[in-house]
C-alpha cells in the first residue's frame, strides 16, 4: 500500500484510540467533575457515619453541591470527623445549615443532604457545620423498634 | 531411571534459565534502540500500521459483541433483583477494569504477536538479520525498536478502543433492545466508575500487557530455530507464552491495584 495511505490510517488510528480514552474519561467516569474540584472545604462531626464513604456525594435539596473529600476519627471525641468539599459556586449556604446523612433508596449508597439554616452569614472555608444528625443503622432502628415494643407491653 | 529423570529436569531448569536471562538480555538491548526509533519515525509509522490498523477490525468487532453479551447476560440477572439500571456500572466496571485490557492482549498477541513472531523468525530463517549485520546495519535497532515500540504504543489504545465499543455495545443492547432509561445507564456508570482507580488502573494493565506481549513475540521471533519448523514453533510458543503472561499478570496486577 501507498505509505501515505498508511500514514493516514495510523492516524486514524491514534485519533480512535484518543477519542476512545476521552469517551472512557468523559462519558464513562467522573472525571468531568473533576473541575469542581476548585471548591472549599468545610468539616462536620457525627457520632456515627455507618456507611459514607469518601467520594460520596452532598447534596441541598436533592441537587449535588459536593463531595466527601476526607473522614477521620476525631481522638478526643470519639466522633468521626468528616470533609466536606463543596463546588465554589455554592457559596451562599448559611452558617447554621444542618447536615444530616441519608441513604439513597433502601439499600443505596449513603450520602450527605445539607439543610438550609436561616443565618444571614454564609459559610466560608475551613467552616464547621454545627448541626449533625447520625447515619441511621438499620439494627440500632431495629433494637430501639423491640425495645419500644417490649415496654410497651 | 531417576538419573535420567534428575538430568532431564536439570537440563530443562537450565535451558529454562538460560532463555529467561537471554530474554532479559534481549529487552535490555531493545530498550537502547527505543529512544532511536522516534527519530526513524517512517519505519515506526509503517509498524504502527502492520501491529495497530490491521487488528483494529477484529478488536472493535469483539469489543462491541463482549459489550453485547455482557449487557445481555447481566441484565437477565440483575432483573431479578430489579437492579436492571445498575446494568450501565457492571458492564463499564467489568470493561474497563478486566475484559478489556485482557480480552484486547490475548486478541493481540493472536492477531499481532504471532505475526510478528513470523516474520523475524522468517527474516532470521531467510539470513536477512545477517545480511543486514554484514552491512553495519544493526537489525536491534532497524528491525526489533521499531516493531517493540509499536507493539507498546498499540495495545493501550486497542484495548481502549475495545472497552469504549463494548459500552456502546453495551448501551445499544441495554436502551434499544432491553428498555433501560439512556439517562440513568449513563450516570448510574458515571456516579460508580472511577477515573483514577478504575480506568488509570486498566490503561497500565494494557501497557503492561502490550510491552509483555511484544516482548514475547519479538524475542520468540529474533530467538528461533531458523527452519520452517522452528518458525513454526515459534509462532505458536508466542501466543501460548503471551496468553499464559496476560492471565497470569492480570490476576497479580488486579491483587495489586483492586485487592487492598
Amino acid at each position: 500500500m501507498h505509505s501515505k495511505n498508511i500514514e493516514i490510517l495510523v492516524g486514524l488510528f491514534v485519533v480512535a484510540g484518543m477519542a476512545a480514552l476521552l469517551m472512557l474519561a468523559m462519558k464513562v467516569s467522573n472525571l468531568g467533575d473533576f473541575t469542581e474540584k476548585a471548591g472549599y472545604s468545610v468539616t462536620a462531626e457525627f457520632d456515627n457515619i455507618g456507611g459514607l464513604k469518601v467520594r460520596s456525594p452532598v447534596s441541598m435539596a436533592g441537587v449535588r453541591v459536593g463531595r466527601v473529600s476526607e473522614i477521620a476519627l476525631d481522638r478526643e471525641n470519639y466522633t468521626a470527623r468528616v470533609t466536606l468539599n463543596i463546588s465554589s459556586q455554592y457559596d451562599q449556604i448559611p452558617l447554621d445549615t444542618s447536615a444530616s446523612i441519608f441513604t439513597a433508596g433502601l439499600l443505596g449508597e449513603q450520602y450527605i443532604g445539607l439543610e438550609a439554616g436561616g443565618d444571614e452569614e454564609f459559610l466560608v472555608a475551613g467552616g464547621e457545620l454545627e448541626l449533625t444528625q447520625s447515619a441511621m443503622v438499620l439494627e440500632q432502628l431495629i433494637g430501639k423498634f423491640l425495645f419500644s415494643k417490649a415496654e410497651g407491653e | 531411571m531417576i538419573e535420567s529423570v534428575l538430568r532431564g529436569l536439570g537440563r530443562w531448569g537450565l535451558d529454562l534459565l538460560w532463555r529467561l536471562g537471554r530474554g532479559h538480555l534481549f529487552l535490555w538491548e531493545i530498550l537502547k534502540g527505543v529512544p532511536e526509533t522516534f527519530i526513524r519515525f517512517p519505519l515506526l509509522i509503517k509498524q504502527l500500521y502492520s501491529v495497530g490498523v490491521l487488528s483494529l477490525m477484529i478488536i472493535a468487532v469483539s469489543g462491541l459483541f463482549v459489550g453485547m453479551v455482557l449487557a445481555l447476560q447481566g441484565y437477565y440477572t440483575l432483573v431479578d433483583f430489579g437492579a436492571e439500571d445498575s446494568l450501565g456500572v457492571l458492564v463499564a466496571l467489568s470493561l474497563v477494569r478486566e475484559l478489556g485490557p485482557v480480552v484486547a492482549g490475548l486478541l493481540f498477541a493472536g492477531r499481532a504477536g504471532s505475526a510478528l513472531t513470523a516474520e523475524i523468525g522468517l527474516m532470521k530463517s531467510t539470513e536477512q538479520l545477517s545480511g543486514m549485520e554484514m552491512m553495519a546495519v544493526d537489525p536491534m535497532r532497524r528491525v526489533i525498536a521499531p516493531r517493540f515500540v509499536a507493539g507498546v504504543i498499540s495495545l493501550p489504545l486497542l484495548a481502549a478502543i475495545f472497552s469504549a465499543l463494548g459500552i456502546i455495545g453495551a448501551y445499544l443492547v441495554g436502551h434499544v433492545q432491553l428498555g433501560i432509561d439512556a439517562g440513568i445507564f449513563w450516570s448510574q456508570m458515571q456516579m460508580k466508575t472511577d477515573w483514577s482507580a478504575d480506568v488509570v488502573n486498566g490503561i497500565i494493565k494494557s501497557v503492561v500487557f502490550g510491552v509483555v506481549v511484544t516482548w514475547i513475540a519479538v524475542f520468540e521471533g529474533y530467538d528461533c530455530v531458523p527452519t520452517s519448523e522452528g518458525v513454526g514453533r515459534a509462532t505458536t510458543r508466542t501466543v501460548v507464552h503471551s496468553a499464559f503472561a496476560i492471565l497470569g499478570l492480570d490476576f497479580v496486577l488486579t491483587a495489586l491495584m483492586f485487592g487492598g
